[in-house]
């Protein structure tokens, strides 16, 4: 898949990550929309994984730590065949599996996952696994950088430093903003990359919305022997004007006109991105 | 300190646990330690995790026979969970070996999502539980451990009496592929069950069979019972004693018979008073519609007294003099 139809399938993917939280009346719009474009290489570039491979032993792993942006993860998901579009209808319905953090009844999906701090643990010991059995699988998480204020990603950190954890990639969602703003202003947590390093990780700066950027990252560990820390660069809300940088559409829901500006906006890119030769 | 712990048995009780031929055995927690030995040599889809807690865990045999079968990873509790669950989640049968203090406390959240929630087929593994640590005080108490846990969907519950049940439930941990708790102590324990016992998660073992009155104890409160019960014989009672090794899933036949078959009722176990096997009894009790004289005999809600595991149980009379009196009197 090339980069441009990579950019066209971002696009739609916004639209029905955007349409499926005004659908169920809730969602964390903000954040979905930063990392989208980090899911959508990681699903058709990066990751073995497919509806037909996801028992086999030896597929790669995908934990999304920052559970909360999960209906981005389930329109990528659909998108990838995991289970139909129209399903996605039935988000935060009564007895839907389609939760608002992800869960393992929801086919494609590894680890229950929502509450902050958790993902890169259990990335460890699913790496820990792999190394055991000398698997071919590489393991992956999505972190918010405003979840990196929980304790237990850095206990997870210093121990994929200390086992050598080459196949594991740690992905910052690095979009600045978490719900009450600046992730700078709540609690500091710069410089991200030193921090990193220091734990023993091999760490790249990259632009979270440039698909090359995060294709070369991803494809491969950034150094043997290490687990590879990608911190990238986001913006919360991308591809919408009016949420992009602004912190209440964290999880803020469009309402039908502003669903249907921010439609419109991406109509208007999409074309624009068919127009290029 | 110096000089050895206080002995948990009065002279009396231990004249009586020999008069009844009863053989010490070794901790739990040696006996758990030697049993995963024993089936990770074998089954090296075995892993233990350990939080800087090997030595405690009396693991260190273990990590030197199979290095390769053993993850440490320092004194991060969450992160052992965490671990525990990757592992499970990545085909491995894993043990997260921890203080039972921490691990249920400070993991909480992990213990909830990333095994019980993901259903991942890990064993957490509640090493000096209760009041084991005695007077390292409080903080290294767990009397919240079955309460909380029982709260939380998906996750079997078990405590074991002696080295037979503690062997027989890292066997059954072993082979099964949903979430386990067993929490051990470390307290060199009598046997209580001839080594072909037969076990099973959820099925309680009668030790003792009488109608006057029923002890429900678990792990290692049920000598207390066992030897209180022999103790009431010699004044003509005729007591039930039940070893309620599995706090979830409860086997509520058994309370229930024990309910409508005895005259009184006494629950013991190395917990608050709140929320555990006692609680969960009467529970069961009442909603089956058995009204029976009931008591809960366990560590209750204050600020515990201090002093070795012994001192502890003799002060609440978790012994047999004590389970002894809270018979009799309840009999009245």
């Amino acid at each position: 898949m090339t980069d441009r139809e990579l950019q066209l399938k971002s696009v739609r993917l916004r639209k029905k990550t955007l349409e499926a939280i005004y659908e169920a009346g809730a969602g964390h719009t903000g954040g979905g929309l930063s990392c989208l474009d980090i899911l959508n290489v990681l699903y058709n570039r990066i990751l073995n994984v497919s509806p037909k491979n996801f028992s086999n032993p030896n597929r790669d792993r995908y934990v999304q730590s920052k559970g909360h942006s999960v209906e981005a993860l389930y329109a990528v998901l659909a998108d990838r065949g995991f289970f139909p579009e129209a399903e996605l209808k039935t988000i935060g319905h009564y007895k839907s599996h389609f939760v608002g953090h992800p869960t393992r009844h929801t086919p494609g999906i590894e680890m229950n996952t929502g509450a902050l701090g958790h993902g890169l643990s259990i990335c460890v010991g699913m790496a820990l696994a792999g190394k055991m059995d000398n698997a071919p699988y590489r393991v992956f998480t999505l972190l918010g950088d405003g979840e990196l204020a929980e304790g237990s990603n850095w206990e997870a950190a210093m121990a994929a430093g200390h086992y050598d954890l080459d196949n594991l990639t740690a992905i910052i969602d690095h979009n600045t903003l978490q719900i009450s703003g600046r992730t700078r202003d709540v609690c500091s947590n710069e410089p991200l990359d030193e921090k990193w390093r220091a734990f023993g990780w091999a760490v790249k700066v990259v632009n979270g919305h440039n698909f090359a950027e995060l294709t070369a990252v991803l494809s491969q560990p950034a150094e043997k022997g290490k687990p590879t820390c990608a911190i990238a660069n986001t913006v919360k809300g991308k591809g919408v004007s009016f949420m992009e940088d602004v912190a209440k559409w964290h999880h803020g829901v469009p309402s039908e006109a502003e669903l249907k500006q921010a439609l419109n906006e991406l109509d208007a890119a999409e074309t624009k991105l068919q127009e290029v030769v | 300190m110096s000089g050895p712990a206080p002995s948990i048995f009065t002279p009396a009780a231990k004249a009586l646990a020999e008069k009844l031929g009863l053989k010490m055995g070794r901790a739990n927690l040696d006996e758990f330690a030697a049993t995963l030995l024993d089936l990770a040599k074998v089954n090296h889809s075995i892993v233990a995790v350990t939080s800087d807690s090997r030595g405690s865990g009396k693991l260190g045999p273990f990590g030197i026979a199979l290095p390769k079968q053993l993850i440490e990873v320092g004194i991060a509790e969450q992160n052992l969970v965490g671990i525990t669950a990757g592992l499970a989640a990545c085909g491995k049968k894993s043990f997260g070996v921890s203080p039972a203090c921490f691990l249920t406390a400070r993991s909480l959240e992990q213990i909830k999502n990333d095994v019980c929630y993901s259903d991942v087929p890990a064993t957490l593994v509640g090493i000096s539980a209760g009041v084991s640590y005695g007077a390292l005080g409080t903080t290294h108490h767990s009397l919240h451990d079955l309460a909380v846990l029982r709260a939380i969907h998906n996750i079997s519950i078990v405590v074991p009496a002696d080295n037979v049940e503690s062997r027989a439930a890292i066997r059954a941990a072993a082979e099964s592929n949903k979430p386990i708790y067993v929490r051990f102590g470390k307290a060199a324990m009598f046997n209580l069950h001839p080594s072909e016992t037969k076990f099973e998660i959820g099925r309680a073992i009668t030790l003792r069979d009488g109608n006057d009155v029923a002890f429900i104890a678990t792990g290692e409160t049920v000598v207390h019972a066992f030897l209180a019960a022999a103790q009431l014989a010699e004044r003509g009672l005729k007591c039930r004693v039940i070893s309620m090794h599995t706090i979830k899933p409860l086997d509520t036949d058994t309370v229930l018979r024990a309910g409508r078959e005895c005259r009184a009722v006494i629950t013991v176990e190395e917990h608050s008073v709140r929320g555990g096997l006692g609680e969960s009894c009467a529970a069961a009790l009442i909603q089956a519609g058995v009204s029976v004289p009931f008591r809960i005999v366990g560590i209750p809600d204050e600020d515990t007294v201090t002093g070795a595991q012994a001192d502890i149980f003799r002060h609440y009379g978790i012994s047999m003099e004590g389970l002894s009196d809270v018979a009799v009197k309840l009999l009245k």
